[in-house]
């Protein structure tokens, strides 16, 4: 948390211009996104307007054709491999499913990230997994398992222990309550609040889940028309476009919203 | 008492102090304590330890810069370790945030159970061995199980021709066959060619060159053909019938077909099995061309032996009957490649890793049945005397 605190005023993620496309069809045009410390954005949108695209190419995993992202105040098409390797190591991914390694067992899969970007004693390292296996509620005995003898639920837990390995700056989250039953998608949704509450972290994630975006998200970034439009839930709602009135204002969103009624918006 | 850690570096590297004060000893930590640096006093902080006789311990944070929770667990590690040696331990100069991360820690400190002792090697092996022996054997009487459905399901499709799904057969008949030519007939080419140098090499020595025309012809004819052809289809064919239901498999594919009423036997199995029956025998005749041509070619090249003396040694040389031995194993060894494809694709469950695993399984498989029942063709042949 620490090189690049320096730059604290600056926001965790900065999107300008960003187009992306494949082949033909172009999925974001000129979208600018702007994540601030410490806060917690969820990413919304329609099947197929470009919500997992948007993540993937933040990360680096999706080439862009124009357009500029700035992760903890570095633009990371101009750094080189290891100002990029430097960023990474600020920050977690969780993917849908996991996507653990599933040759290796859990508490082995944590210690990937540690190997690889820190020099510590092996000791230390099996000590850490085990504080953040514990962290994301995982019982002691899941740590010797491999991912295949693991549940659902339990994979995304180990998933997101991996991803707070290095106790990044900044955590990605790809529908992070997807798949999992109500209750189990509440204990998940509690889990990352306290997280990022506890270790400061800002949180991006991309959720289906309305009961998600009541419940822990500062801001919502609505994906339509090739672009996000950013606010909060109150002043989305009063958005004139249809589907975002539709989004926040049909049934489930006037359920979901009823069971939040405590949680306060922090602007 | 002396420093325990170079601190003469800048503010931000990750250093402790210790200090001893008659019964009270002082630890003063300053820099940043986070994932990225804690390494490097890992080992220094485990074994540093107040003098005997040391009643208090006062652990400071106040010089911390950055913190996170894996210095958090060094330092409540070290508290801890302070607490059970019977000392009494208090913290000085913690900020709020600090203060949490120290909580969170302390109440997540549950240890991992030890990963259950690997068993002793010979141990191990002897197990390894015996599960693999049953684990060939369940396989074995599982496949002879697939057998029995498939030539049931075949004979329902011979009773009843309107079960055959046409359209499928003929794409597999196309897939299988139509667009393995070129390979099969290329390979079968070459290998004629190595025949016949061979053969050549060693039959000039005792002036018997035309020689080299009954051994290609018999070479190809017999086995060269239908074998090459066989392991070219289990390696193109076998392998991506396993792959294909296999991920089917996976996708729930073939559990909604059942929910359907479509029996998987009829639909996936049936048409690869009867595909591969008719294709094989026609690629083995087109294989068994390209072979002769290519020793003959090669002939006409090293030997000085005419097309037109070629042709007619090669009548002398073999019998229809020689033609169709290496034909007649055709449909079986088709069959047999169709039916462990199918059968290993079928047994495809869950992950995506096992249709790898089960590709690799169908290929090596397919190919042992084939040269096993090649051995066995041979044995029957020259004891029925062709």
């Amino acid at each position: 948390m620490v090189a690049l605190e320096q730059q604290s005023e600056q926001p965790a993620i900065r999107v300008s211009g960003l187009r992306t496309q494949f082949g033909r069809q172009i999925v974001h045009d000129d979208l600018d996104l702007e994540v601030r410390r410490g806060e917690v954005i969820g990413i919304v949108g329609g099947s197929g307007t470009g919500k997992s695209v948007l993540l993937r190419t933040i990360i680096g995993l999706n080439p862009h054709t124009a357009g500029r992202i700035e992760l903890l105040g570095q633009d990371m098409d101009a750094a080189d491999d290891a100002a990029q390797l430097r960023v990474k190591s600020h920050t977690g991914v969780l993917f849908q499913d996991g996507a653990l390694f599933s040759s290796l067992t859990v508490a082995e899969n944590i210690q990937v990230p540690l190997a690889e970007h820190v020099t510590m004693p092996a000791s230390l390292m099996f000590e850490i997994a085990e504080v953040k296996i514990s962290m994301v509620g995982l019982p002691p005995d899941a740590a010797n398992k491999y991912p295949s003898e693991l549940s659902g639920g339990m994979r995304k837990r180990a998933g997101l222990a991996r991803a707070l390995a290095l106790d990044p700056e900044i955590l990605f989250l790809d529908e992070p309550t997807a798949g999992l039953d109500p209750i189990g998608a509440h204990d998940f949704d509690t889990l990352i609040g306290d997280l990022q509450r506890t270790l400061g972290l800002t949180v991006v994630m991309i959720t289906h889940d309305l009961d998600s975006l009541y419940a822990i998200c500062d801001r919502v970034a609505v994906l339509l028309d090739k672009r996000v439009k950013v606010g909060t839930i109150d002043s989305l709602s009063s958005e004139p476009d249809p589907w975002i009135r539709d989004y926040f204002h049909g049934p489930r969103a006037r359920a979901a919203q009823h069971g939040s009624t405590t949680h306060q918006q922090p602007e | 008492m002396a420093a325990l850690n170079d601190d003469s570096i800048d503010d931000a590297h990750c250093r402790f102090t210790a200090a001893q004060d008659g019964a009270r000893w002082t630890l003063t930590l300053a820099g940043d304590w986070t994932t990225a640096t804690v390494g490097s006093i890992d080992a220094g902080l485990r074994t540093a330890a107040p003098a005997p006789g040391t009643t208090e311990a006062l652990v400071d944070l106040a010089a911390i810069t950055g913190f996170d929770t894996a210095g958090a667990w060094l330092v409540y590690r070290t508290l801890k370790g302070l607490k059970a040696g019977g000392l009494e331990t208090a913290t000085a100069g913690v900020r709020p945030a600090q203060q949490t991360l120290l909580a969170t820690v302390a109440s997540n400190d549950v240890p991992i159970p030890e990963p259950p002792e690997p068993a002793n090697p010979f141990v191990a092996l002897a197990e390894r061995t015996g599960r693999a022996t049953v684990d060939a054997a369940i396989e074995g009487r599982d496949l002879v199980s697939f057998l029995g459905h498939s030539v049931i399901a075949i004979a329902r499709a011979i009773a009843q021709p309107r079960r055959i799904r046409f359209i499928s057969l003929f794409h597999h008949i196309e897939r299988a066959g139509l667009n393995a030519m070129p390979i099969v007939g290329l390979i079968s080419f070459l290998i004629g060619i190595v025949m016949t140098f061979q053969s050549a090499d060693q039959l000039e020595k005792f002036g018997a060159s035309i020689f080299t025309v009954n051994i290609v012809g018999q070479g190809v004819l017999r086995e060269m053909g239908v074998l090459l052809t066989a392991i070219m289809l289990a390696g193109r064919s076998g392998s991506a019938f396993t792959a294909q239901i296999g991920t089917m498999k996976v996708r729930e594919e073939v559990d909604a077909m059942q929910t359907i009423g479509l029996d998987p036997m009829d639909v996936l199995v049936l048409p690869r099995l009867m595909a591969l029956i008719i294709a094989l025998p026609l690629l083995t005749f087109f294989a068994n061309l390209m072979g002769l041509l290519g020793g003959a070619l090669m002939a006409t090249i090293s030997l000085d032996i005419s097309l037109i003396q070629f042709i007619r040694q090669l009548n002398t040389a073999v019998t229809l009957w020689t033609f169709w031995v290496g034909i007649i194993k055709a449909p079986v060894f088709g069959f047999v490649i169709a039916l462990v494809g199918c059968y290993e694709g079928l047994r495809v469950t869950g992950s995506a890793e096992s249709v790898g695993r089960l590709t690799t399984r169908s290929v090596v498989e397919s190919i042992f049945l084939v040269i096993v029942l090649d051995a066995m063709f041979s044995i029957f042949f020259s004891i029925i005397g062709i």
